[in-house]
């Protein structure tokens, strides 16, 4: 039997496409990236007070993650041959061009950087790939937000004051939770601050986007993106709750450095998920759309 | 802005595009067929759908163009009974539209890329393999497309998609290469009802309008244009519609708004999210050293 015609939809379907993207390569990527990016902003202002330890991790950690990053990127491509095509144009109106270049700046800069921190080799060309990768790290850790919201998806797109800010928090969360995990509290106090404001951060956007959608929050709180997002800000709470007493003892750094790892990890599947259900049901394209126009008319409309 | 100029063309045709006039159309399914063995694009399954005849279900990157269609049974259209029956019945009885007493009417639409003059899925295409043509389309280089996806989540009517065959993204070309020879694209020359009518954007749209008013005049009240307007969300289709009910009863985004009209509030925030990271980074160490001497 052939359904019922509906009012406010194509038999049920779809009015989007679902992004073609893989959780387990781009949703990865989003957390690798921030991660690197992160990382290597805080082995750099440590280096520049003193600290030892902490930025040979960060960097060694922004290099490793940058490098796992970009094989994943490539990796979701239809055609991962042609990954270079990225570099034939610079396109301010694609996140993902101007991500590309950025990330063929961050990539050679961070892996120097490291090692150059391993082997101790040219302290000065050491320093100028930190200052580098730091510099360029900040957009590593933030155009991520602009790629996702840049896209038709609604629970993307109508997040997109919040992302980016939403998305540095998280970054600096992992980076500051990295650095409590591998590196002993009394040189790990930069990364437990770090790790504190960047939690803060994180959760402070979440809320105030979620707060700012409304019903349009519903992708971000229901089925396995709402488990996801829920598990992310336990995590995230724990850890930063966890980075406020790490001074104390190796264990409460470790587990909270952890926390806050996985905490990051777990946003960015949410909001990746939430973006899949959102563009997967054509009642969240549809219904904000039609209210808007209909508020338009109402507007144009004298009231009688 | 016309579309061609903005893109760099300076000496460039008219604009060309489609109306596509649902009101004439009979489900035929010849623009299908024509796209299909004119572009040599794959066949997408052999699937039976259930929606009514509807077996192609949409667009992708192995159909071009797809006829909808949508049975609106009974005078509410969905199958209920009236109060009234359709004379003094609610909206949607029959709705001066010859066809059943009761008010039955089926809509059958050919869809099709909307050749949007705002581009989402141009914008964020980070290899120029989307491009836009002399003639005012918007067309996939097939030999530089990486396959990254971006213009598949940036459309917003859902059209563009990535085959799963060959790792890239395709859609619609407006028959570049017949427009290239003077040549009308394939399916427009086989529509046997017209309902796809081919020529420079501006004619289109005079045709169009003049075509919506007869039948609002002829007692047919939800008939109307959809996408012709250049001061919509996306500038106005290329390839745009006269629609009888409302866009999403077809499957289609009733006020689509391209995504890059918002790109340069994400920038902004993005630098400030970026900058709030590094004095974030500079404020965590600043006590560093006094902690450690």
């Amino acid at each position: 039997m052939v359904p019922r015609a509906r009012p406010d939809s194509y038999y049920g379907r779809p009015v989007l496409k679902e992004p073609v993207w893989e959780a387990e390569n781009v949703a990865s990527y989003l957390f690798f990236g921030g991660l690197a990016g992160a990382s290597s902003l805080l082995a750099a202002f440590a280096q520049l007070t003193g600290n030892r330890e902490l930025p040979r991790v960060s960097k060694v950690a922004a290099a490793g993650a940058i490098g796992v990053s970009v094989a994943m990127l490539v990796r979701d491509l239809g055609r991962p041959a042609r990954f270079l095509n990225m570099l034939r144009v610079f396109k301010v109106t694609s996140p993902m061009s101007v991500g590309s270049w950025l990330l063929s700046g961050y990539g050679p800069a961070a892996g120097a950087a490291a090692a150059l921190a391993v082997t101790g080799r040219l302290p000065r060309a050491g320093a100028a790939a930190t200052a580098a990768a730091a510099a360029l790290g900040c957009g590593v850790s933030t155009y991520t937000a602009a790629l996702i919201s840049d896209t038709a998806v609604p629970a993307w797109h109508d997040g997109h004051r919040e992302m980016p800010f939403l998305f540095a928090g998280s970054a600096a969360s992992a980076a500051g939770g990295l650095g409590l995990l591998a590196v002993r509290p009394d040189h790990s106090r930069e990364a437990a601050r770090f790790a504190i404001l960047g939690a803060a951060a994180e959760l402070t956007a979440k809320s105030l986007m979620m707060r700012r959608l409304g019903a349009a929050s519903e992708p971000y709180q229901t089925g396995r993106a709402g488990k996801l997002m829920e598990a992310a800000e336990v995590l995230a709470a724990t850890g930063l709750a966890g980075a406020v007493l790490s001074g104390r003892s190796r264990l409460i750094a470790a587990l909270s450095g952890a926390a806050l790892l996985a905490g990051s990890a777990l946003t960015r599947f949410g909001v990746f998920e939430a973006g899949r259900a959102s563009a997967r049901d054509p009642k969240y394209t549809v219904r904000p759309q039609r209210e808007r126009l209909t508020q338009a008319a109402a507007a144009v409309r004298p009231d009688t | 802005m016309d579309p061609a100029e903005r893109a760099g063309y300076d000496d460039h045709p008219p604009r060309l595009g489609f109306f596509t006039d649902t009101s004439v159309c009979i489900g035929c399914k010849a623009c299908e067929v024509a796209c299909k063995e004119w572009n040599a694009v794959p066949e997408d399954g052999l699937l039976l759908t259930g929606m009514s005849y509807d077996n192609t279900e949409q667009l992708s990157a192995t159909t071009w163009r797809h006829v909808a269609f949508i049975e609106q049974i009974g005078p509410r259209g969905d199958g209920a009974p009236g109060p009234d029956g359709p004379a003094g019945g609610p909206p949607g009885a029959a709705d001066g539209w010859p066809g059943a007493a009761d008010g039955t009417r089926w809509l059958m639409a050919s869809d099709v890329c909307k050749h949007c003059s705002e581009s989402a899925c141009l914008d964020v295409c980070p290899t120029g393999a989307l491009m836009r043509s002399e003639f005012g389309t918007v067309v996939v280089q097939d030999d530089i497309c990486n396959g990254c996806g971006n213009c598949i989540s940036a459309c917003p009517f859902g059209v563009i998609a990535r085959a799963e065959t060959d790792g890239g993204a395709h859609k619609c070309t407006l028959c570049y290469d017949r427009l290239g020879d003077g040549l009308t694209p394939a399916c427009a020359k086989a529509c046997p009802t017209e309902s796809i009518q081919f020529g420079p954007v501006d004619e289109l749209r005079e045709r169009a309008r003049s075509r919506v008013g007869e039948l609002q005049e002829s007692g047919v009240s939800k008939a109307r244009l959809y996408l012709d307007n250049p001061d919509d969300g996306i500038g106005g289709g290329g390839a745009f519609f006269l629609l009888l009910d409302e866009p999403e009863v077809y499957g289609l985004p009733p006020d689509p708004v391209v995504t890059t009209r918002d790109l340069p509030r994400m920038w902004r925030h993005t630098a400030m999210a970026a900058a709030g990271l590094a004095v974030a980074a500079f404020a965590a160490c600043l006590h560093g050293a006094r902690e450690r001497s």
